[in-house]
């Protein structure tokens, strides 16, 4: 879910956690053999409008992607990465030799690593409603000439999958050798075998779950009241009045950072370290711990680099998202539309996606007679966990992407 | 392939539904897909098993058989399969037991601990036997409860189970020579095919 604290946050972990090697915060500049290297955005407007869940249309819209790899001649090796509440289509490579990090799946797609670029042609994009280029509340909507705001049209994760099968026509990719995500990536590549059951072969859901938990939502609703009574939020018409609800929003971030992470995650990257000032009687230094100023830089960055109309529109996509809400809330019944082979993978310590959830989404595929296998990766690091490197995870995922690539190799043949 | 596995695969008919506790590296289900169009599920625990079915492309799902498997319907599998794990299960009854109610049959193979060298090396050295099948000391074992033949046979009958087929594997010579004549002395592995 938090894809954008990835690269907000190494700089900070890098003083709190000296040791870490992290391949993503390495010198600027670096460019190792295993990176997809310097990517080009794209982007495209769509013309033919979108009708949408909600029962309003979008007339046209702007879609911005990147691809890594390269397109075989039967354009059966296509990867879409579905990206999860904060995230966005810089997934892997750099944009300038100089930029600090890379994208933020960046230790999952590039050459030999479980999403290979030798073999796959990946394409990740920005979803509808976002903040990095893509049309979303901060665009200007065309029938007013002013932004969007808070009259952007409420989307759900179906809404993206019609958008990115749009973006697969254009690609000319029929089909999908994989749609894969985590969290509320996970959600679109589910929905993606619901909705288009012949255009993908496996899909992978990393972190996920059928529907969100109440106490999923809650944490969601307390981040938007963050979000809504900062009183520069100006009812979503910030922009409008040159403001911006900075402190609402890093608020809203820190609350979700603080349950994309665990307890025990949090305590070892830590503890009850102090930052500055002291215990010692008699001196009057402010106390401030470690875990509260890597926060505040959480919030911080992210306040100047999203949308805070975004960040409700996502919230509640989030929220909305019941896979089997239109079948009966049989999950097994709506599994039943799907063709594809699944791989899923839970973490232990996550405890937003926890793995409980993960397996009712096993056990529903099994029922459904469809094929699927899951791993439990040991991690402390949370939900988080999804977006950072782990021995296990990576080759788990790996091994499936291997036997995806080759089954994508034996059909050409 | 183990002649274990090439035994099951005679149990079991094409085209219909597996599910394999403790499938180790996939090798049984990959074969019963690729020779009789079998369909179904492996569990195991091992991370290094679960990759390798990963990479030969068999459906493989995390779950500790000691949790049961309350996740899975009466009836939801013809054949429920489980090679070697037996002596592994905290309560090897009660797996038994759900594997007859989620799986019409039931297949089940694992080591005769009443076999002659395990009872030789017993009577004769006064300590727990260690072999080559059985490699591992009393304290560091994932061999928990060990059975003979004979054992299992009055589990099952104190169980009402079925015993359809058995079957009596030895590797080496000598107890293949009078495995048939004398199971429980000479018999290395036993392979039950049970129903309700």
């Amino acid at each position: 879910m938090s894809t954008e604290k990835l690269s907000s946050s190494s700089a900070k972990r890098a003083s709190a956690e000296p040791g870490s090697a992290e391949p993503g915060s390495a010198e600027p500049g670096f460019v190792g053999s295993d990176s997809v290297g310097i990517v080009v955005p794209q982007s495209h407007t769509f013309t033919e409008p979108l009708e949408l869940a909600c029962g309003r249309r979008l007339q046209d819209y702007t879609l911005v992607y990147e691809t890594y790899g390269e397109l075989n001649a039967d354009k059966s090796n296509a990867v879409l990465i579905c990206h999860a509440l904060s995230g966005h289509h810089h997934a892997a490579g750099r944009h300038r030799p100089e930029d600090k990090r890379p994208g933020w799946w960046d230790h999952y797609i590039g050459p030999g690593k479980p999403i290979d670029t030798n073999r796959f042609f990946v394409v990740s994009l920005n979803n509808l409603g976002g903040c990095h280029g893509s049309t979303g509340p901060a665009s200007t909507n065309p029938q007013t000439g002013k932004p969007w705001g808070p009259d952007f049209p409420p989307l759900r994760a179906r809404d993206w999958v019609h958008s990115q099968a749009r973006l697969a026509d254009l690609l000319g990719i029929e089909q999908w050798a994989a749609v894969v995500g985590g969290s509320l990536g996970g959600m679109q590549a589910m929905r993606w075998s619901l909705e288009y059951p012949e255009r993908l072969r496996h899909c992978v859901v990393i972190a996920s779950a059928l529907k969100l938990s109440a106490q999923n939502i809650a944490f969601n609703e307390t981040a938007r009241q963050a979000i809504t009574s900062d009183p520069d939020f100006c009812g979503g018409r910030y922009l409008e009045q040159g403001k911006l609800p900075r402190r609402g929003l890093a608020v809203a971030r820190m609350i979700g950072h603080i349950t994309y992470l665990s307890d025990d995650g949090l305590g070892k990257k830590f503890g009850r370290e102090l930052r500055s000032g002291t215990f010692e009687r008699g001196v009057e230094e402010q106390v401030e711990f470690q875990v509260q100023s890597y926060l505040r830089y959480q919030g911080d960055t992210f306040s100047t680099s999203f949308d805070p109309n975004t960040y409700i529109l996502m919230t509640h996509a989030l929220d909305y998202f019941d896979l089997a809400r239109e079948y009966g809330d049989d999950p097994v019944a709506a599994f039943r539309q799907a063709r594809c082979k699944f791989l899923l993978v839970a973490f232990t310590s996550d405890w937003r996606f926890a793995p409980d959830r993960s397996r009712e989404i096993v056990d529903a595929l099994m029922h459904a007679n469809l094929p699927v296998s899951y791993a439990e990766i040991e991690s402390a690091m949370g939900h988080d966990a999804f977006l950072l490197p782990n021995e296990r995870y990576q080759r788990v995922f790996g091994a499936y992407m291997d036997g995806v690539a080759a089954e994508t190799a034996g059909e050409v043949n | 392939m183990r002649i274990d596995l090439d035994i099951i695969q005679n149990w079991i008919a094409p085209q219909t539904r597996v599910l394999d506790l403790g499938c180790g590296d996939g090798t049984l289900l990959e074969q019963l897909g690729k020779n009789k169009q079998v369909r179904g599920y492996g569990l195991e625990i091992d991370p290094q098993q679960i990759e390798r079915c990963l990479l030969r492309g068999v459906n493989v799902v995390e779950q500790n058989l000691d949790a049961g498997l309350g996740n899975f319907a009466d009836d939801s599998f013809d054949t429920v399969v489980m090679t070697q794990a037996l002596q592994t299960l905290r309560q090897p009854h009660l797996v038994v037991r759900e594997m007859l109610r989620v799986g019409r049959e039931c297949i089940i193979t694992f080591p005769n601990f009443g076999q002659w060298k395990a009872r030789w090396h017993l009577a004769f050295s006064g300590r727990m036997p260690v072999s080559d099948l059985l490699p591992y000391e009393w304290y560091d074992t994932p061999n928990i409860h060990f059975c003979t033949f004979r054992d299992f046979e009055v589990l099952s009958r104190e169980n009402n189970w079925t015993i359809l087929h058995r079957q009596v594997v030895s590797e080496s010579k000598v107890s293949g020579l009078f495995k048939d004549i004398l199971p429980n002395l000479f018999g290395e592995t036993a392979i039950y095919h049970l129903t309700r």
